[in-house]
């Protein structure tokens, strides 16, 4: 008992303003530029087809990125053959930015008006995931990030659910509990695809045991790109999600 | 070594390699090579610790013979699952096995499909019907709880069926492989560096591990060695990925019973680790780092003094943690003579990580294989005997400390190392090799046979947690429904790897 006590008097107070800033090394979103020919070989290693040369620059469908840095070294590797200095492609120590569907935007915001004054009710359905994106979902509770302050709770049953949360490519062993889940959800109700299997679904290919990402079962609102998305960027896709479209819809 | 038979001589050359339990059986898998002019072969792979080998006994079947053989799992429990699952895959039949339901493939897939047969494309999408029966046991009275796929907490998905007389669990069946991705068939035809996300994507906990194990299995193949720094550094990363799992799991498991200061403490110190991890790789999972010939990064001398000082933190958390669950006699009382494994169990099943140590049977891959920069490091297994929840806990408060002291010698060894090559080349071309690695559950198996342009023609992994789930099994029987959550995060199974 006297080691309970000391430490809860001793230990301070850890909860953080949340934050898309990673450590120096954290591979992030990419940024800088490179040549035709650099470009044209980062799109060759792209382990997912994440990542598309247009024109004379280039754009990630960070819905599939790994964040594996595959494309970053590839363009390294060429400017240092060719002993080019300056502008090349790097990873920022940013996360990437939540999506959200045009399409989906007007029943989400219809969810957002009622439920969130603050109040979300999240049901988690690992899909087929690696376990990566559940650990950093647990991660959220803990003392640094402290989920529940903004009003979000995990539930235990998609039938109190606001959100479901997917995680994973969808297999085929999971399909038919990922419908059922989002089935017995009540109306008005938010999908969150988490993470690259589950918003990008090609982490692994095509193969005879995967579905693919989750909008190839359920109509998915919101996506989170990372791989795993790191748990602030979970809370950020959560709120920055709510709060945009609560802000679009005050325009309306 | 590998020794090659026919299919019929498959058992009785396996019981010789075996005998009686003295070289465990590690991994068993099949493998397709009618491209190559063969038939298909099953490989029993025996663990040979006195040799630092693993002997590989290769039955093949001929072209034109029955694709069936003799089971082993009569004389070797350990073989249950493996026939199951080659029976699965390739269609493989082995004649007396005792439960030869489905165990990857689950109802949506139709009864005559086996994917990693070279016929079948990677991609095929075919539907049809199987048959899962769950295992029940009936008499008067009794009742059963179903749970899962999707659970009440954020964990992954199986199905568990508890035949329960009163809160007493008589007997658990557990459905699993439900977040089977088809990884081994999605690997075949890529080069190793294409194949590597994937394989870092088997499991998030046991990341460094797999990637481990599957780069050891292809420098293997190719006859390279690993520079020195490049092998420190694995060490390391291996170590980190351990501490921080350990340090997890002593935050888990009092969530078993609702004890929230230790709760939080846990989650504390692992969060603290997680963000090291990052600052070491770029990912807080440790991806991205190890490669086939040696490693992507470097660990600057800024980053070992700052691993050193979130060691020194982190070891007086546990120190704490520990403190706090000696002191509190309703948690030991949870604890203490819940969920026993006996040493013959954890042996007949061929129990690998915590689980076994935890049942006094010492195994250790980084003893047993000395991979890495492990002999250097000089240390002996820590094992308890009496295979409860509590071993368990203390199995991995035992362990931290080595660790902490392992990371110590291996911090210095990186100041000491003025080597700074990083990776070697490999050569591409035909070879088979296989690697091991102690991940923090438990001894983590992969081969590799690549083929003349030196792409993956067959993976197979076998994770930690694949020998230690039909143990969990038996674990519970007799204790009270309410202990399961305690006794389930005590063992602290992956999903993901065995899935696969």
């Amino acid at each position: 008992m006297f080691k309970v006590l000391e430490r809860i008097f001793r230990d301070k107070i850890a909860t953080e303003q949340i934050s898309l800033e990673g450590s120096e090394r954290f591979r992030g979103t990419i940024e800088g530029n490179g040549s035709p020919e650099m470009l044209e070989h980062c799109q060759s290693v792209c382990p997912v087809g994440a990542f598309q040369v247009q024109g004379d620059s280039y754009k990630i469908d960070y819905k599939k990125c790994l964040f594996c840095g595959k494309c970053v070294e590839a363009c390294a590797s060429i400017a240092l053959q060719e002993g080019k200095e300056g502008d090349v492609l790097h990873h920022s120590s940013k996360d990437a930015m939540p999506y959200l569907l045009e399409a989906g935007q007007e029943a989400v915001a219809e969810v957002l008006k009622q439920k969130l004054g603050r109040s979300l009710h999240v049901r988690h359905l690992d899909a087929g995931s690696c376990n990566a994106c559940d650990f950093e979902m647990g991660a959220m509770s803990n003392p640094y990030y402290d989920l529940h302050r903004y009003g979000v709770a995990f539930v235990a049953s998609p039938r109190h659910a606001d959100m479901l949360m997917v995680t994973g490519v969808v297999t085929r062993n999971l399909e038919q509990a990922l419908r059922m889940s989002y089935e017995a959800m009540p109306e008005p109700r938010l999908v969150m695809a988490c993470g690259a299997c589950a918003a990008g679904g090609e982490t692994y290919g095509d193969t005879y045991a995967v579905v693919g990402a989750a909008d190839q079962v359920v109509p998915v609102d919101l996506y989170v790109p990372g791989c795993p998305p790191r748990p602030s960027a979970m809370i950020v896709g959560m709120l920055a999600a709510a709060d945009m479209l609560a802000e679009k819809l005050k325009h309306k | 070594m590998q020794q090659v038979v026919s299919s019929e001589e498959l058992l009785a050359a396996a019981l010789q390699v075996y005998e009686q339990g003295k070289h465990p059986l590690t991994a068993m898998f099949g493998r397709d090579e009618t491209l190559n002019g063969a038939g298909y072969a099953i490989y029993c792979c025996f663990e040979v610790p006195e040799k630092r080998d693993v002997h590989i006994v290769k039955g093949v079947f001929s072209a034109e013979g029955p694709l069936s053989y003799e089971s082993l799992t009569h004389a070797i429990p350990a073989a249950a699952w493996y026939e199951r699952e080659i029976h699965d895959m390739f269609g493989l039949v082995p004649e007396g096995h005792p439960d030869l339901r489905p165990l990857v493939l689950h109802e949506s897939f139709p009864e005559d499909f086996h994917p990693l047969r070279k016929s079948v494309a990677v991609n095929a999408k075919v539907r049809g019907e199987r048959k899962f029966k769950i295992r029940t046991a009936k008499g008067q009275g009794l009742f059963q709880v179903p749970v899962g796929p999707i659970h009440a907490g954020i964990i992954e998905p199986g199905h568990f069926r508890f035949s329960q007389a009163g809160e007493a669990m008589l007997q658990l069946d557990a459905k699993l492989f439900f977040t089977h991705r088809g990884i081994e068939k999605a690997v075949e035809g890529k080069t190793p560096e294409e194949a590597l996300h994937i394989v870092e994507r088997i499991c998030g906990a046991c990341s460094v591990a797999n990637t481990w194990s599957f780069c050891q299995a292809v420098e293997k193949a190719a006859g390279v060695a690993v520079p020195r720094r490049a092998e420190i550094i694995r060490t390391l990363l291996s170590e980190l990925e351990r501490i921080t799992n350990h340090v997890g799991d002593l935050g888990n498991m009092p969530a078993g019973v609702g004890f929230n200061p230790a709760i939080s403490l846990g989650s504390r110190l692992k969060e603290q680790l997680m963000r090291l991890c990052e600052a070491v790789a770029g990912n807080r999972f440790l991806r991205g780092v190890i490669v086939p010939g040696g490693v992507r990064q470097d660990i600057t001398p800024e980053l070992i003094e700052h691993i050193h000082e979130v060691m020194d933190a982190t070891a007086q958390g546990v120190e704490d943690l520990a403190a706090m669950f000696r002191e509190q006699e309703n948690f030991q009382n949870r604890v203490r003579t819940t969920g026993i494994i006996r040493n013959q169990t954890a042996k007949d099943l061929a129990m690998v990580g915590i689980g076994a140590r935890a049942s006094g049977y010492a195994h250790d891959s980084r003893k047993d294989f000395a991979y890495g920069v492990y002999p250097e490091l000089g240390f002996e297994p820590y094992t308890m005997t009496m295979g409860d929840v509590a071993a368990r806990l203390l199995v991995r408060i035992g362990e931290l400390s080595a660790s902490f002291e392992m990371m110590d010698k291996l911090l210095d060894m990186l100041r000491n190392c003025h080597g700074m090559e990083l990776k070697v080349e490999l050569t591409s071309g035909k070879g088979e090799g296989w690697g091991i690695c102690e991940s923090a559950r438990g001894s983590n198996f992969q081969y590799v046979a690549l083929d003349n342009e030196g792409r993956i023609d067959r993976l197979f992994v076998r994770s930690a947690s694949y020998p230690n789930w039909p143990a969990l099994t038996i674990a519970v029987q007799g204790d009270i429904i309410p202990d399961f959550p305690l006794i389930n995060k005590s063992f602290e199974l992956c999903y993901a790897c065995i899935d696969r």
